[in-house]
């Protein structure tokens, strides 16, 4: 909602996971699609169906996990966790090809988009509805904050780095972020990974792509560490620390 | 049954300053004005509508001018 659709890249981006049933084409012997099943996990080539909204050129995407759910004649009920843009029908469809006698996919409901899964935090229409109206017409927040998540939960899967109050404006503005405006990082970023800036609050300030890893983010001396690519934090919400370089704006 | 982003992270202390903690405020203390202006929705879209519809409706159910979706079932911002 409002300025947190700024994240939706974040999330697109991000592993998804699916229940899907994939009904086969014929009788099948359950080890045997166990077996295949193995087969698809991990980098996987698949080329975009008929009707997608990409380039339609065969590319790699990684399967993280399938697991069998259930089995009820000649329906698989399995779960699924892939890299975005792993489509679900051209899985099944490519197990029942291995298995001979082709499959489909019957039934698809994705069931996780990076942080957010099936858990407390996912609400009904009806939940939004009745949330909406307790709080305007009774004044009683209590609902309506359980139903609206701040956005920096739309980024709680992308690694953090933690930034001085003197940073903020800056970044605010679009300026990189230098490794001397850093705080606290954590581990495992690499360089070209996306990261995500907060305050020392827990706010979030912006997205960008790391130019460093995480430890030389602490042990440089200088340099920059991160190039911001969406400013999420509204400017002037912290003071404006930075000098100004009045000449070379001039240039402009 | 993970993702790649489920891994733990550790964080590495650069700088200790903690600043005087005048500006700004953590999410929790956020009015339901301002969660609205940028919040997020963990929407279980029902089978039917499509993702674009619920949106619409979410816009108009929360008086919003702005919302988007990043998936056919879940999260609405």
């Amino acid at each position: 909602m409002g300025s947190a659709t700024k994240i939706i890249p974040a999330l697109m981006s991000a592993g998804k996971e699916y229940v899907c049933v994939m009904r086969i084409h014929g009788d099948f012997d359950l080890n045997e699609l166990q077996n295949i099943i193995k087969e698809f996990i991990g980098p996987i080539y698949q080329r975009p169906p008929l009707r997608s909204a990409v380039k339609r050129v065969v590319r790699v995407r990684r399967v993280y996990y399938i697991k069998v759910l259930e089995v009820s004649g000649r329906d698989v009920l399995m779960k699924v966790g892939v890299e975005a843009g792993t489509y679900i029908r051209k899985l099944c469809h490519d197990i029942g090809e291995v298995l001979g006698c082709g499959a489909h996919m019957q039934e698809l409901r994705r069931t996780r988009v990076g942080p957010f899964k099936e858990d407390e935090t996912l609400v009904t229409l009806q939940d939004v509805v009745d949330a909406y109206k307790i709080w305007t017409e009774l004044g009683e927040e209590e609902y309506i904050r359980k139903v609206i998540l701040p956005v920096e939960a739309g980024v709680s899967h992308l690694p953090k780095v933690i930034i001085k109050d003197s940073a903020v404006d800056a970044i605010c503005h679009g300026a990189a972020l230098a490794v001397v405006g850093i705080l606290r990082v954590e581990t495992g970023i690499k360089v070209g990974d996306l990261v995500a800036l907060f305050t020392q609050k827990g706010e979030l300030v912006a997205l960008g792509k790391s130019a460093m890893r995480s430890e030389e983010m602490v042990s440089s001396r200088r340099g920059i560490a991160v190039r911001v690519t969406r400013v999420i934090m509204r400017p002037g919400t912290y003071p404006p620390l930075w000098k100004s370089k009045k000449k070379k704006r001039d240039i402009y | 049954m993970s993702l790649p982003i489920d891994i733990t992270r550790e964080i590495l202390i650069r700088e200790e300053t903690a600043g005087s903690g005048k500006y700004g405020k953590a999410p929790s203390e956020r009015s339901v004005e301002e969660l609205l202006n940028a919040g997020i929705i963990n929407l279980d879209k029902p089978p039917g509508p499509t993702s674009h519809e619920v949106v619409a409706w979410i816009k108009r159910i929360l008086k919003l001018d702005k919302a988007g979706h990043a998936g056919t079932l879940d999260s609405l911002k």
